[in-house]
């Protein structure tokens, strides 16, 4: 019977009914404590240290803070200390704050060649789903799963159901992946693909680049998917290819992917067609992912839903949003830029971002960041100059972390202020305490940086 | 975890839909390393601004995908640690409904008629044995998955369970598969 990639993945990793076999577990240090605990008090061991890997990213300031112990805020401190120890005492490998290996867990995995097509891999966080872009599937789980993975290198999991997103036509001039994923969250709502596991297909997807392909896979979750995943071909084995965690017998690895992709007439429970050529450059105007529209577009109004549910949450976000219905997206003024997260903060990104600047500077109203995705990233970008074009046009240059994602270190937006950022959420207070997120490409952040307000890129030179 | 059987009291009502972790526990609270006193803090953003007011009662009724976004446990144990025992909503977000049931709090999808009807209602009760919720006005049935239910209503470990399943997770790597992946720590 003609399987998909999925379920050829799931059923190599059954161990039992219910209970799936984990071959790599990326561990940070926000979900891990407890989990770490838990063996503790109950004198158990990590079953496969061999098969896990840990890193700081959450907590860590992006100054250049060169190890855990400096860190000023009490609480990280503690916190990416504890993961250092608990790793130490159960034999768990760490690339810490100071290590050149350090970086967001989701950047890092792909980076030290350890995400590869076919392996079932886990994470206390839900954008484990990025890792899919290798072909791999990729769970997101909670502290409590954390724990159970460690002791017993096993999931309980119920296998999902499955779901088939297949684009259509050619993305337009200046229109990314982030574009299309936050316009095919728009389409499905962000409960759109809750219970399943996405397979992205599409003659557009093959033609993407590996950074592409994570960026649509990592923000599955944002449309409530179980997991993304994308069919492993020569660009993914090219990735992969010479990096430290490779295969040693590489060929006969590739072989044993080339029959990983969905066969011929395989079914999906749920299939999707969406017109990418109708896809334009995208921004969000409220407090969920879904709540997005074309940069050309205005803010909706919120009257003009038909379900009281949908109507009540647009006026809610509107009013935390400040914004009015009606008003251009290309006319809402910025405070504050973010390039980073692990959403979008590879070295293509980077560049990306930098293309558009252009011997330009950054308007004098707007504060911007640049925040590479890992250590190697920074040195990668730096080695290109990027640091310098990024400085020179007043963009601030800072050390790999998940910075401003997700405010849990020092770089957070003071309340009422108005950010356009890479990042995946834009849920209320998310990059701190009444901060006001807009969702874009990095091309998108870069040019709303120097306008100080979105632009349409394809008309922008 | 205690087992838990039969959940009943007052409901309190968060009438909203898309309610996010972030919502549930800010990320400022996450740099605690143990899993108590999370309940100081939930919801510390809406409350303490006063946009909602919530009784710490043993039933919260919540919106369509309730839990979206983070897959923080946090926001479960703050519930949890605030008085919650059952949660119930038309539809939940896939982790928070995973992170609910190893942490005894009881997740209960209903369609938002029967919500709407229990959040009238004000009291109800939970029975997970029966898979019913009822309430003045009614009497619902909900589904959830025998695992689970096997497992809340013993309260029992899921990883003491697994542990004794060994051999066949031995079996599994004997057989080769597990070795295809990459090593760590030869880095």
């Amino acid at each position: 019977m003609p399987k998909t990639l999925f379920d050829k993945i799931w059923d190599a990793h059954a161990v039992a009914d219910g209970l799936i076999y984990i071959d790599l577990h990326l561990v940070h240090e926000v979900t891990s404590p407890q989990a770490f605990e838990g063996l503790r008090l109950e004198g158990r061991s990590v079953r496969r240290p061999d098969k896990t890997i840990a890193t700081a990213d959450h907590n860590v300031p992006t100054d250049g803070t060169p190890a855990a112990r400096l860190i000023r805020d009490e609480l990280s401190r503690v916190q990416v200390e504890t993961l250092e120890r608990n790793c130490e005492e159960f034999g768990v490998p760490i690339y810490s704050l100071g290590s050149h290996r350090q970086g967001i867990v989701h950047v890092i995995g792909p980076e030290l060649g350890l995400t590869q097509p076919g392996l079932t891999v886990v994470c206390g966080d839900s954008h484990t789903s990025t890792h899919g872009a290798f072909g791999a599937l990729a769970l997101p789980i909670g502290t409590s799963e954390v724990e159970h993975v460690l002791a017993t290198q096993c999931l309980i999991q119920r296998r999902p159901k499955t779901m088939r997103i297949s684009y259509a036509g050619e993305l337009g001039a200046s229109v990314t992946p982030k574009d299309l994923i936050l316009a095919t969250i728009g389409k499905l709502g962000t409960g759109g693909m809750a219970g399943h596991a996405v397979e992205y297909a599409g003659p557009l997807i093959s033609a993407l680049s590996m950074e592409g392909r994570m960026t649509i896979c990592n923000m599955t979750i944002e449309g409530g998917g179980r997991a993304g995943m994308i069919a492993p071909d020569d660009a993914t084995f090219e990735w992969v290819r010479a990096r430290p965690a490779a295969p040693d017998e590489f060929d006969a690895a590739v072989e044993r992917w080339r029959g990983l992709p969905t066969d011929e007439g395989a079914s999906f429970d749920q299939q999707v067609e969406i017109d990418a050529g109708a896809i334009s450059p995208m921004v969000t105007w409220g407090t969920t992912p879904g709540m997005v529209v074309q940069v050309t577009g205005a803010v909706p109004d919120p009257a003009g839903l038909d379900a009281p549910a949908d109507r009540e949450a647009a006026e809610r976000a509107l009013a935390y949003m400040a914004l009015e219905p009606g008003t251009p997206m290309r006319e809402i003024p910025l405070d504050r830029v973010f390039i980073g997260s692990c959403t979008n903060s590879r070295i293509g990104d980077l560049r990306e971002a930098a293309s558009m600047i252009d011997g330009r500077r950054v308007a004098d109203s707007v504060r911007a960041m640049v925040v590479p995705g890992s250590a190697k990233v920074k040195a990668e970008a730096e080695s290109e100059g990027l640091d310098e074009v990024f400085r020179a046009a007043g963009f601030e240059w800072r050390a790999a972390g998940c910075s401003m994602c997700l405010g849990m270190n020092p770089d957070i937006l003071a309340e009422g202020e108005r950010c356009a950022s890479t990042s995946n959420r834009n849920f209320e207070g998310r990059q701190g305490k009444g901060g006001r997120t807009h969702l874009v490409s990095p091309r998108m952040a870069a040019a709303a940086a120097l306008e100080g307000h979105f632009v349409d890129i394809r008309e922008w030179a | 975890m205690d087992p838990v059987e039969v959940i009943e009291g007052k409901v309190s009502v968060l009438d909203r839909a898309d309610v996010d972790t972030d919502q549930i526990i800010p990320k400022q609270f996450l740099k605690r390393i143990e899993r108590s006193g999370f309940g100081d803090f939930l919801f510390h953003d809406w409350i303490r601004s006063g946009q909602i007011e919530l009784e710490p009662n043993p039933i919260l009724l919540a919106g369509r995908n309730f839990g979206s976004g983070s897959s923080r446990e946090h926001a479960v144990w703050a519930l949890r640690d605030y008085g919650f025992e059952a949660v119930i909503a038309p539809a939940f977000a896939d982790i928070f409904y995973v992170n609910c049931t190893k942490n005894g709090l009881v997740p209960v999808i209903l369609d938002e008629e029967a919500c709407r009807a229990i959040a009238h209602a004000g009291e109800a009760r939970v029975d997970v044995d029966d898979q019913t919720v009822n309430f003045a006005g009614g009497v619902v049935r909900f589904e959830i998955d025998e695992e689970i239910k096997h497992r809340l209503l013993h309260g029992l470990d899921d990883i003491g369970i697994t542990l004794q399943r060994g051999d066949e997770i031995d079996a599994f790597e004997r057989a080769g598969a597990a070795d295809r992946g990459p090593v760590t720590t030869s880095l």
